[in-house]
């Protein structure tokens, strides 16, 4: 218990010693030549001056390889610092530190407010950041953009669609659902036919994925804008989101869909063995699911257009996409943009990220080409998935607005679904409470509530 | 040889008696000394301990939110801290858990460890072993696999309950976290409490059980009147870690939130609130305080339970 004590005290020891900044070589601030050796890949050119870059795409490697061969100006020294949160906690801390940072770090939009809140991220603008916004899709740059100020490039996306099993909707004689009064319809004959699969399953630790359900409803849960820091709009519980959680309700009571966490081992094993017919996912879920080692190859995976409210006026949503942001740590901040907007900014880079790490560009001359189009996916047995699904939801994506505490609203957010899926409050209290705490949240940090 | 000696070799009673009135050189000598050999220890205990104690004390008086700079507030945070209802909340957890952990922990030790007492075959060896190794797994590890074990899809709970033909309950669910995370701690700690209680009971002179034996006494009575009041004041020691431990809880919860994310919010435990605060939400310093704000309840815990067995543990 000893060793319990003090990995706990640790806790504050930890916090303190990374904050004091004594924490030695982790911090290689990046620009000196001297200190490649804390590069994950090898530098070509070693005269040229290095930008520190965090991110964590799957094979990186070979985008920034094609990166460094390409330029004798400037070398990417690469590190991938963890997925998501776990990178967020480390470059929260050399926030506080004020060392420690890399000069280029791969960000999901929807935590660049919590970030820009901080101050710890360059407007890109002054470094030509609008001249190349043509070249990127409207939602994708919508999201990187707080107003005129332009925090980041942005590199992939999620824009939602449907995949689906199709051998287990013909077992069941279902016809794709286009709409979510079909989709529960479906629901309810895969589950009288017997079947030991239920049409999906509704994380209630979904984050940005039940957000985006909500959003296709029109929910509009934040209003932020970077230039006005202080003041902050929240509608949490306005009637889109109701009237989704209210919809999902019903299928959780009804027992018609499954409430497992996202992303646990469970999860993972009932998305590829038959237990879930439906995969709700964004444009990277097909990698995702490929990814996952146990992938039935007797499977036979379709994607679809994501079901919509109103089938006259379709909505599309996204889940997920990141991008590069150049922090204020970063020593030359122009060269540090120069890697945030050339690494993928171009279509070697880019079609390295899409061929190899399946990535859903934002980069518009891929987007836009007939090759990504076109492109023939096997895991769907030879279905153009783009073409079919995901063009047309990133085309339709206008951009969302996230919170500068966007980590806490996700935490009540799944707090408060939880207790309605337990059947402690009903959909409507659930996302009033979550309202009320939110703005008390806001209110204790200072915020003003429009 | 007799002149040269005699001043190094000096009495302990003339040494003291020196150092409460005019230390003298040959003392102070010495003393460097003493200073040389804790001197490794002493500058990894400052720096890694003592100063970011500090460091994060003083981070404590301040206050930063995300709205608006840095700015010093003094104890406000602190009263914030305790009149906070998600850190009470919190507290009480723990404080359920103490409840219930210890008393079972202690009570798997202590049986654990009389039984071995008593035996004397190659099986105690084996069994003692086998019951310390929990606790040489990794606590990460360990509540890892635990998280495996409760899983309905992997673990062997829905095989074993369905030989009956029964269904398995759901360790993962929020009813049942509690006694899932018991069970977790049970495991990994009772063998290391068990060691320290056996190697106690082996302290014991054993003409004592002879004498009892002789008087009568049977192995219960020998077991619970004499051998447990012996080691009493291990098992006054064992309780505080226990409970120290216990209101730190940490590890076990945080790593099977990974799989019950509903079950067990953020701010389950105050460590753990602690953890979120300044990792997730970026509010260093109210976690600095609210990290303190734990410090002084467990030190007060700590010392009203030392303070109610001073007699058992043998301080008074």
């Amino acid at each position: 218990m000893k060793a319990k004590f003090l990995a706990s005290a640790g806790i504050v020891a930890a916090t303190a010693v990374a904050l004091t900044g004594c924490s030695g070589g982790s911090g290689s601030g990046g620009g000196g030549g001297s200190e490649a050796a804390s590069c994950t890949n090898t530098i070509v050119n070693a005269e040229a001056p290095q930008v520190t870059v965090w991110a964590w795409y799957p094979a990186f490697n070979e985008v920034v390889d094609q990166f460094n061969n390409a330029n004798d100006d400037v070398q990417i020294c690469w590190t991938n610092a963890g997925q998501g949160n776990d990178e967020y906690t480390k470059f929260s801390t050399s926030i506080e530190s004020g060392s420690g940072a890399p000069d280029v770090i791969q960000l999901e939009s929807e935590v660049l407010s919590s970030f820009t809140i901080r101050d710890s991220l360059v407007d890109l603008t002054e470094f030509g950041a609008n001249d190349v916004k043509a070249d990127y899709a409207e939602g994708a740059w919508e999201d990187a953009s707080s107003g005129d100020a332009v925090y980041a490039i942005p590199v992939d996306g999620g824009p939602m669609g449907m995949i689906y099993r199709q051998d287990l909707f013909d077992a069941a004689g279902i016809a794709v659902p286009t709409t979510w009064e079909e989709f529960e319809a479906a629901a309810r004959k895969l589950k009288e036919s017997g079947s030991g699969a239920v049409i999906g399953d509704f994380p209630t630790n979904g984050r940005a994925f039940n957000q985006a359900l909500f959003a296709q409803a029109g929910s509009v849960p934040f209003e932020y804008d970077s230039a006005n820091p202080q003041e902050i709009g929240i509608n949490v519980n306005d009637d889109g989101a109701k009237k989704v959680l209210e919809y999902w309700d019903g299928l959780v009571k009804d027992g018609l869909v499954a409430t497992d966490d996202a992303f646990t081992a469970d999860y993972n094993t009932k998305l590829v063995d038959g237990s879930y017919a439906v995969y709700l996912a964004a444009a990277w879920g097909p990698g995702y699911l490929q990814g996952l080692s146990d992938a039935d190859p007797t499977a036979v995976w379709r994607a679809a257009p994501l079901p919509q409210w109103d089938a006259a006026n379709p909505v599309q949503v996204n889940w997920g996409g990141s991008t590069f942001a150049v922090t204020e740590q970063a020593k030359d901040k122009e060269l540090a943009a120069k890697v945030a907007m050339g690494i993928f900014g171009n279509e070697e880079g880019m079609n390295l990220g899409v061929d190899k790490g399946a990535l859903f560009p934002s980069y518009a001359p891929v987007l836009d080409s007939p090759e990504f189009a076109d492109k023939e996916y096997e895991f769907f047995g030879g279905q153009q998935i783009n073409k079919d699904v995901f063009l047309d939801a990133a085309a339709g994506y206008e951009g969302a607005t996230f919170s500068p505490f966007q980590n806490y609203a996700y935490d009540q957010l799944t707090e408060q679904i939880y207790a309605m899926v337990q059947g402690e409050k009903d959909a409507s209290q659930a996302l009033d409470d979550l309202q009320a705490s939110l703005e008390q949240y806001a209110t204790e940090q200072g915020f003003t509530i429009k | 040889m007799a002149t040269t000696t005699a001043p190094t070799s000096s009495h302990p009673a003339e040494a003291t008696n020196q150092v409460k009135h005019r230390p003298d050189r040959n003392y102070r000598r010495k003393q460097r000394w003493g200073w040389l050999f804790v001197a490794p220890f002493a500058l990894i205990f400052l720096t890694f301990l003592i100063l970011p104690l500090v460091y994060a004390f003083r981070m404590s008086l301040f206050t930063s939110t995300l709205a608006t700079g840095n700015k010093f507030v003094g104890g406000d945070n602190y009263i914030k801290a305790f009149s906070d209802p998600i850190f009470l909340q919190g507290l009480g957890t723990v404080a359920k858990f103490a409840l219930i952990m210890i008393p079972a922990q202690m009570l798997v030790a202590l049986v654990a460890a009389l039984v071995l007492d008593n035996l004397a075959t190659w099986a105690s060896k084996f069994s003692r072993l086998m019951i310390f190794i929990p606790y040489a797994v990794p606590v990460v590890i360990g509540a890892l696999m635990w998280g495996f074990l409760y899983s309905p899809r992997f673990g062997p709970a829905s095989s074993i309950f369905g030989i009956f033909g029964l269904t398995a309950p759901d360790f993962l669910a929020q009813d049942n976290i509690f006694g899932s995370l018991v069970n977790i701690v049970t495991w990994q700690w009772a063998g290391y409490y068990m060691i320290i209680i056996y190697a106690a009971l082996r302290g014991i002179d054993p003409g004592i059980y002879e004498a009892a034996v002789l008087d009568g006494a049977s192995d219960r009575q020998i077991a619970l009147r004499i051998k447990v009041p012996m080691i009493s004041s291990s098992l006054v020691m064992v309780v505080i870690f226990a409970l120290i431990g216990t209101l730190q809880f940490f590890t076990e919860p945080q790593v099977l939130r990974g799989v019950a994310q509903g079950a067990i919010p953020v701010s389950y435990t105050p460590n753990m609130y602690a953890f979120t605060l300044a990792f997730s939400y970026s509010q260093f310093n109210y976690a600095s305080a609210i990290s303190f704000a734990l410090g002084i309840v467990v030190f007060v815990f700590s010392f009203i339970f030392l303070f109610l067995t001073r007699k058992q543990s043998g301080l008074k």
